[in-house]
């Protein structure tokens, strides 16, 4: 391997990036509702695909700049990204292995535990309880895995991220 | 991984009380959104955009049309000034007659909305004018129609808004018809305000104005918050269940006024101000003859009687 070991940090910031902006690009009121949480998705894949370069730590930076982005508490996205990293991380060797439909079932399991862990912040800060509602994103996220992991799956082997 | 792990949620966990309890973090909360802020102004390019190529390419006929409307606009708006201006005289007098305090005018700043989704279970909106003009925390934000909201969060070059009708926002006002106050919460749904804190037998219509009363010291008194939608008292219940609905086009404005108050209490301060001087307009006390004086016999008279703007 010539490769040196630090080779395409900058196709994982994109994307990151990428997911942040899709996050707060406007939206009409109709569908915000619906916005999947792009941050977790990218977050699930790049922790699957290289847990030893993406985890914990890289979860919970994103999740602060995005707490900053959408001006929610800050640390609320940090501890549930963390979270979500972490568990990715415990399981991402079977995971891997899963075909695709499989998959989409874990990653609904995260995105509905990141959607839980923040209910649990916003009700700690004497929010009201958001509506129904409040669980779409994490099915949409589901129907939107198989096309996420596609995407960044060939974008890693373009760039020969490892 | 798991030391990791649990040193991630105990950060995390205490950031979040300091940021809720406390607001030490304000300076972490600017560092960082100076790195964030590209990612706003990419998220809001499309529609500003769209909003420069709808101006530059508009049709010279269309143009026309705008600007004779505007000017028509602009002389009502100048005669209702001029009514405006002699009644304020007038009210200054006689307030002066009943020896009560009232501040005159404020300065205002039109800053713009950066059209970014925040969280959608927090209403807040974020804006393009920052510490750079002298914006400040808790400062009071208004649309041409009423109030909007306060800014909570200020950067170098933007600042994020929270909308009166934000679950965590209370705002003292009082009923424009006989002064009756109560205080009106958010809701968390766009359209609605509670006021929780009425008895049943409060003098309350459907249709009742309600106006800032200036209590709690952040926002000016006398400008237009809510109207009442609905009034229902249950015998069995203390309170009567009133809501409201704000004035203000809370979800479809894209201009918002930021707002200088100047308490009698205080002299002008020019504030270090970016060098864009047209786009701040001052109220009309400069053009209201008596009121400089009204306003400072007003300050003297303010140690007796500071029941007003306390």
């Amino acid at each position: 391997m010539t490769l040196s070991p630090s080779r395409g940090s900058f196709v994982i910031v994109m994307t990151i990036l990428v997911a942040l902006l899709l996050t707060v690009l406007p939206l009409p009121t109709w569908a915000q509702m619906f916005r999947p949480q792009w941050y977790t998705l990218v977050l699930i894949y790049w922790t699957l695909a290289l847990p030893e370069r993406v985890g914990v730590g890289v979860g919970w930076l994103v999740g602060i700049i995005l707490d900053v982005l959408t001006g929610t508490l800050l640390g609320q996205h940090a501890l549930s990204l963390a979270l979500i990293a972490f568990i990715t991380y415990q399981m991402h060797q079977r995971v891997r292995l899963f075909p695709l439909w499989q998959q989409s079932l874990t990653v609904l399991a995260l995105l509905l535990i990141e959607r839980l862990v923040s209910m649990w912040v916003m009700g700690a800060v004497s929010q009201p309880p958001p509506t129904l509602l409040y669980w779409a994103p994490p099915l949409v996220g589901m129907f939107l895995w198989p096309w996420v992991y596609i995407i960044l799956r060939d974008l890693r082997r373009k760039f020969q991220v490892s | 991984m798991i030391v990791r792990v649990i040193a991630a949620i105990v950060i995390s966990l205490a950031l979040m009380v300091i940021d809720h309890r406390q607001h030490h973090l304000e300076t972490v909360r600017s560092l960082l959104s100076v790195i964030v802020s590209p990612l706003h102004f990419i998220a809001d390019l499309p529609l500003s955009a769209s909003n420069w190529l709808s101006e530059t390419f508009a049709t010279r006929s269309r143009l026309l049309q705008e600007n004779q409307d505007l000017h028509r606009e602009n002389i009502l708006l100048q005669a209702q000034q001029q009514k405006l201006a002699a009644l304020e005289a007038e009210n200054m007098r006689l307030r002066d007659l009943l020896e009560s305090s009232f501040k005159v005018g404020d300065r205002v700043l039109i800053s713009e909305l950066i059209a970014v989704d925040l969280d959608p279970f927090k209403q807040q909106v974020l804006i393009n004018k920052g510490s750079s003009s002298g914006v400040y925390s808790g400062q009071p934000v208004l649309d041409a129609n009423a109030v909007m909201g306060q800014v909570i969060h200020v950067n170098r070059f933007t600042s994020t808004v929270l909308l009166i009708t934000d679950a965590s926002h209370a705002l003292p006002v009082q009923v424009n018809r006989n002064g009756l106050r109560t205080v009106a919460m958010g809701t968390g749904k766009i359209g609605e305000l509670d006021l929780p804190h009425l008895p049943n037998n409060a003098d309350i219509q459907v249709g009742d104005l309600l106006v800032t009363s200036g209590l709690g010291g952040r926002f000016p008194p006398g400008y237009p918050v809510a109207e009442i939608t609905s009034v229902h008292s249950e015998p069995g219940q203390h309170f009567a269940n009133v809501t409201a609905r704000p004035t203000a086009h809370l979800d479809r404005t894209r201009e918002a006024l930021l707002v200088w108050t100047l308490t009698p209490f205080e002299e002008y301060q020019p504030q270090p101000f970016a060098p864009d001087e047209e786009e701040v307009v001052t109220d009309s006390e400069a053009g209201t003859p008596g009121a400089e004086e009204s306003e400072s016999a007003a300050g003297s008279q303010a140690v007796t009687e500071p029941g007003e703007t306390q």
